[in-house]
């Protein structure tokens, strides 16, 4: 049993699980949603060992490092943060119909991983090489995740407002199955309440472990610049609770921005821009 | 003061204590800082100087995008998010201290109305005992009440973390904190450069801001060495370094190994381990095909020179013994690329005792039969040398955010008023986070209440 064959059962795993998602969100089968998140915990199983088997397997090539260390690999762990995220808010408030807006985004990054990625492990460069890559990366990407599943919760919000708006609601609406609009709001902040902490972690120990290692604590890499873009906009989005008329719908797009300005601080540095965080993490 | 500047000065005060002022602030410096990641700060580099064109460069440099974040309107926008941050504690701060250090102790009828979570328990007993039965289950099941005789009655008051209350202004406390660190970094530290040679010292930094700094001691440069994976891939960088005093090396810091991710520290001076090169002097011959009329040509480590037909040269490596890379061939050698002026670029390895070898080369030479004397080489070490008293108060500052974020979030205020009275027991409470949380608490803590009091009741 080779990580890569586990890493390809979790991508379809999680292909099944947003299939049944939607068809429970289409046919409001309460099954479907049970069998999805079961699924999905499922796959997150796996993803675990897959994690921990690549692990040990870099150990045999006798470069072992924690498999967070290129682009290949903090996609995959992005992934399963989502997924564990996501499991966390299933259990706590057993929305099963979140799923349908939070699984396509661990779909899309094992998918891109697994088909689109370099996934040969490679050994850490000198400027990896501390533990501080740990603590950063774990911090970053659990706060990302819970940005991603704030972002799903939004889309869902805008949906069903949307769709109040055009059609009176009643049981045969596609959004029968969402929560009201009022708890997605409140599951809404609940995601952010949980990523903002680990994205100020993150920040922190990344700006801990740049002054460990180059002398400067924050040099307004555009990497630095993003998180820190990002940063600010859920700050704004938290102040926005307490502001009036800026709940709901404005809190919704809000989120949204605030993931999009994650996804670029993520992928987009890397991709278009030139700086410090050019081995992809 | 008139009616209207007082109304004025109200105005603004209200201006900056305001949220708007907040979402304001926190969107446009979200905005605004997208400049500088897409536009090159510092040093230009010059491909980009190349592409943009005279008057954009100008309009930019005017408005200081090239060096935006130390830039007049930056640092406005930072003040006003200071003064927003202040204004508001100052304005709010007083309240909240008010509500944690003189709890309301009696559940008055005004503000029973206020209270979300409130049940009245029907009973036997006299309100002295059935005080003292409340008091008991409010210490074990939540905290140890606080007991008040107004008009016959009995009050308890209870709570739990009032102190939560404060951890918004923590956290607002902790970005002056942070930016207070940076300011005392840029007033009394540095960041700098230096280059030491092997086997030589520097007791001399050149800052960022061109000014040359007397470290007081100086650093020498042991060795220096590059280790490499299997597949060529670095593997670790590494300087031996010494600190000397008065020419001699200090105890505890000699022949220091440092290397990326594990800097060395000398008296609030840090050095790190940034990049690494050689420099040295190498000497060439050109001469006639068979060795007449022979000039000779100097060229540095990783330098270039020109070669009598006018077409360049780069020195890209070279070794005293070609040996341990071409078995069968000894003595000193060099690779070079020479750029033709057909445009094309031709590497090829120059010897220093294989003239008939050398002789290949000649169509790229010019004709002239270049050769290879030898040189002496030496590596140098680059570190980046900071000087940064403020950050341990950026330091304190991201701990206090970190620890008040956790507990603006997660802990919450939670109170509870008990008001007994002969047979009658009323229970109320209030959070100040997570109301579903304590709302299911506070049911569970009634349904207590009223097991406990009436299984008492018939005893």
């Amino acid at each position: 049993m080779t990580s890569s064959l586990l890493f390809n059962i979790t991508t379809f795993a999680y292909l099944v699980s947003m299939l049944c998602f939607f068809a429970f969100v289409a046919s409001r089968a309460k099954v479907l949603g049970t069998a999805g998140s079961a699924i999905a915990f499922g796959g997150l199983l796996l993803q675990t060992i897959a994690i921990g088997l690549r692990w040990k397997e870099s150990y045999s090539l006798g470069i072992g490092h924690a498999p967070l260390s290129n682009l290949y690999e903090s996609v995959v762990f992005f992934s399963w943060t989502i997924v564990l995220i996501y499991g966390l808010l299933d259990l706590k408030y057993r929305y099963r119909v979140i799923g349908a807006f939070v699984m396509p985004f661990a779909l899309l990054g094992m998918a891109w991983a697994q088909l689109g990625l370099d996934s040969g492990i490679q050994p850490l460069v000198p400027a990896l090489q501390s533990n501080w890559l740990l603590y950063h990366v774990i911090t970053c990407f659990l706060g990302y995740a819970a940005f991603a599943v704030a972002c799903g919760i939004s889309i869902m919000y805008l949906i069903r407002e949307i769709h109040e708006r055009s059609t009176p609601a009643n049981d045969q609406s596609i959004v029968a199955t969402f929560p009201s609009g009022r708890v997605l709001d409140d599951l809404n902040y609940k995601s952010i309440m949980i990523g903002f902490p680990l994205l100020t972690l993150g920040i922190v120990t990344g700006a801990a472990w740049a002054n460990y290692a180059w002398g400067t604590y924050w040099s307004w890499d555009p990497k630095e610049t993003w998180s820190l873009i990002v940063w600010f906009i859920y700050a704004a989005f938290l102040h926005a609770r307490i502001t009036r008329g800026w709940a709901g719908r404005r809190a919704a797009w809000l989120s949204i921005v605030g993931f999009a300005a994650t996804i670029f601080c993520y992928l987009g540095v890397n991709l278009l821009l030139s700086g410090l965080h050019s081995y992809g993490g | 003061m008139t009616i209207n500047e007082q109304s004025g000065f109200q105005s603004l005060w209200d201006y900056f204590c305001s949220l708007k002022l907040t979402m304001f602030l926190l969107i446009t410096l979200a905005i605004i800082s997208i400049i500088g990641t897409v536009v090159p700060q510092g040093a230009l580099p010059p491909e980009y100087l190349q592409t943009i064109s005279q008057n954009k460069l100008k309009l930019y440099q005017a408005l200081g995008f090239f060096d935006m974040y130390h830039s007049w309107w930056f640092i406005l926008l930072l003040s006003l998010l200071s003064i927003n941050l202040i204004a508001c504690s100052i304005k709010r701060l007083p309240l909240i201290w008010k509500t944690i250090t003189q709890p309301v102790v009696v559940m008055g009828a005004g503000h029973e109305k206020t209270l979300s979570n409130l049940t009245t328990i029907e009973t036997r007993g006299d309100a002295s005992t059935l005080r003292d039965r409340v008091a008991a289950i409010l210490k074990a099941e939540f905290a140890d009440p606080l007991i008040t005789e107004t008009d016959g009655a009995f009050h308890l008051f209870a709570q739990k973390t009032p102190w939560s209350r404060l951890a918004v202004y923590a956290v607002h406390l902790s970005v002056l904190v942070i930016f207070i660190g940076a300011i005392i970094g840029s007033l009394f530290g540095y960041k700098g450069f230096i280059n030491i040679p092997e086997g030589e010292s520097v007791g001399k930094v050149m800052s960022r801001s061109k000014n040359e700094i007397d470290l007081g001691f100086a650093v020498r440069c042991e060795k220096f060495s590059v280790a490499h994976y299997p597949n060529g891939a670095p593997k670790e960088f590494k300087s031996i370094l010494t600190v000397l005093e008065n020419g001699q090396p200090v105890q505890g810091y000699n022949r220091v190994p440092v290397i990326v991710n594990d800097p060395l520290t000398y008296k609030g001076i840090t050095f790190y381990q940034s990049s690494y090169g050689k420099f040295g002097e190498h000497e060439f011959t050109i001469s006639d095909p068979n060795g007449r009329n022979p000039q000779s040509l100097i060229i540095q480590s990783n330098g270039s020179a020109k070669l009598p037909d006018g077409s360049g040269i780069c020195l890209q490596e070279t070794t005293p013994d070609i040996s341990r890379f071409m078995p069968g061939l000894s003595g000193p050698a060099a690779q070079v690329e020479v750029h033709l002026a057909n445009g094309e670029n031709k590497e090829f390895i120059v010897f220093a005792n294989n003239p008939a070898m050398n002789r290949m080369n000649l169509p790229y030479t010019g004709g002239k039969l270049l050769q290879y004397r030898g040189g002496e080489e030496f590596m140098y070490t680059g570190l980046q040398v900071a000087k940064d008293p403020g950050v341990w108060v950026v330091w304190v500052g991201c701990l206090l955010m970190v620890v008040g974020i956790y507990a603006a979030f997660f802990m919450s205020h939670r109170r509870i008023w008990v008001r007994v009275e002969n047979g009658t027991v009323t229970v109320g409470g209030n959070a100040s986070k997570n109301q579903g949380g304590f709302q299911i608490f506070m049911e569970r803590l009634v349904t207590k209440l009223k097991d406990q009091l009436s299984s008492e009741d018939n005893k």
